[in-house]
């Protein structure tokens, strides 16, 4: 059962896996997955289906659970400099790379709440290097100032911080970020996507080249590691995930 | 230590005691959040370790809070928090934001018996911002000016719940991997656990589950109450009913629906354990 149709969530797992291989970032040798994040844990899993030796700590894995010293042991490693590489999402994502988990209106989101910052504020400055995603790409999602920061993208100098976002990846597209202009620029854009609908989409302001690159879509090889043994892997954390995407229920 | 009926261990909690709970991952104890609310808990100041879930979703539902300290409220792949979120906007809890690390640290400190730890990160977010409590000094430590970091007050919350697997009949209870249960209890006033079962023996006798039991010192008082964290999660006892808590999650999303639901799964008399 060969299935060509490439689903949105299985091209973002390609993306997000080849931003963490590549060479020109501090290596990834132990990466961290927060909750409820089921296609950054896919990338993950690819990348070490596919053969590349990588430590992976699965906050939410019930079984066989990474963390023996409760759930501050993440934190502990994470402050010693010894988890490489971790995923941050935001209800609410500006240009400088400032994420807002918290919500909109008067503090503490009296417009529309989020459900909160999770470990962000801590992650984000002590990881070396952060990977944003977010599947929704909208102005709402993407705007000129977050109105919270619930972790900052850039720090003032003199403030202890090991890295930044390597790059926002989306629905529709890829940005890098280069912390010393605290600026995105348009890496790829999706599938079905071209520059001024990534343009329109945005709230904040970037660089584009010119003409913007297309992500190269999944390899056969890639699909048929996210459809086997990557989804084995995620059935037990991530159920309804499996079954939307994969198709695949977890046996009773 | 005689095991206790759970309506009795709710009973203890006296209205407006500040109430730590783990959340869905990590040992909540669902039966006594129930009972929280048939006891028609008031005033409860609420502490996620490190964030919070569909236990704390509930209490707030019922009306048992005015304030909820966490890193985050979710009932993660069912979604946002529904009450939780209703009632913050009606104005009827306080929302005190935090970050997971720092709601660590802060019950580490109280572990420790010291007044406050320091913690890297946060400089620059606006819960630091929101948060005069939690200040900021220079590192005495760096040799030269200008490593600014931040310094948490010692959180004691009144009464840690939890639900574990297993107690012995001294009080020792054993939560495994789990050890946030064990920093927790560590840190409070009161540990009020419930369990699966009872152990037949000494946990503390057993090389294999002393290290991933809590000493009878810091545990008040226990009850027995099978599938106490349902519909969570537990260990490798039960999976999550991904059923029932996205049905929650849907009725919850009105303040009728949500009565409805309280009705059926917890005043109702077979809801009672």
């Amino acid at each position: 059962m060969t299935d060509a149709t490439i689903r949105p969530e299985e091209r973002l797992a390609a993306v997000l896996a080849r931003l963490i291989l590549d060479p020109a970032a501090p290596p990834a040798r132990h990466i961290a997955v927060g909750a409820a994040s089921p296609i950054p844990a896919a990338a993950c899993w690819l990348v070490k289906k596919a053969g590349h030796p990588v430590r992976l700590s699965l906050l939410h894995k019930r079984s066989g659970n990474p963390f023996t010293e409760g759930t501050r042991e993440l934190f502990d490693l994470t402050g010693q400099g010894r988890i490489d590489l971790f995923f941050l999402g935001g209800g609410q994502i500006d240009g400088q790379a400032n994420i807002n988990l918290i919500g909109t209106g008067e503090w503490p989101g009296m417009g529309v709440r989020f459900p909160g910052s999770f470990g962000s504020a801590f992650m984000y400055m002590m990881t070396p290097r952060t990977i944003l995603f977010r599947e929704e790409h909208s102005t709402r999602v993407l705007v000129p100032r977050v109105e919270h920061v619930s972790a900052p993208g850039v720090s003032a100098p003199g403030v202890f911080r090991r890295g930044t976002a390597q790059a926002l990846v989306t629905g529709k597209g890829v940005f890098r970020f280069d912390p010393a202009r605290a600026r995105f620029t348009l890496d790829s854009v999706h599938a079905g996507e071209d520059a001024a609908s990534l343009r329109d989409a945005t709230g904040f302001d970037y660089d584009a080249p010119e003409p913007v690159p297309l992500t190269p879509e999944p390899t056969p090889e890639e699909l048929a590691l996210l459809r086997g043994p990557v989804c084995d892997e995620m059935l037990e954390t991530y159920p309804e995930f499996c079954a939307r995407v994969f198709n695949r229920r977890q046996a009773a | 230590m005689k095991p206790e009926a759970v309506e009795a261990l709710a009973a203890r909690i006296p209205d407006g005691a500040r109430v730590a709970l783990p959340p869905d991952n990590s040992l909540p104890s669902l039966a006594l959040a129930k009972a929280l609310i048939r006891k028609g808990a008031r005033g409860l100041r609420l502490i996620g370790v490190p964030v919070s879930g569909l236990a704390t979703d509930m209490l707030i539902g019922a009306g048992c809070v005015v304030e909820v300290e966490t890193s985050a409220v979710s009932l993660g792949e069912a979604g946002f928090a529904p009450r939780f979120s209703a009632a913050l906007k009606e104005g009827r809890i306080t929302v005190r934001d935090a970050t997971c690390p720092a709601m660590h640290t802060m019950l580490q400190a109280a572990e420790k018996g010291v007044p406050f730890m320091p913690l890297r990160g946060l400089i620059g977010s606006d819960i630091l911002r929101n948060r005069p409590d939690w200040k900021v000094i220079d590192n005495p430590f760096a040799g030269h000016d200008g490593d600014p970091i931040v310094l948490l007050p010692a959180l004691q919350p009144d009464f840690a719940l939890f639900h574990a697997v297993l107690a012995d009949r001294e009080g020792n209870v054993w939560v495994g991997r789990r050890r946030e249960c064990a920093t927790l209890a560590h840190a409070s006033r009161h540990a009020l656990v419930t369990v699966e079962r009872l152990h037949p023996g000494n946990l503390l006798e057993d090389e294999r589950l002393a290290p991933g039991t809590i000493n009878a010192t810091y545990i008040t008082a226990l009850a027995v109450a099978e599938r106490g964290a349902h519909p969570v999660a537990l260990l490798d006892e039960y999976g999550a009913d991904n059923g029932h808590v996205a049905a929650y999650a849907r009725a919850a999303r009105t303040a009728e629906g949500f009565q409805a639901w309280l009705a059926e799964h917890v005043l109702a008399p077979e809801a009672v354990a």
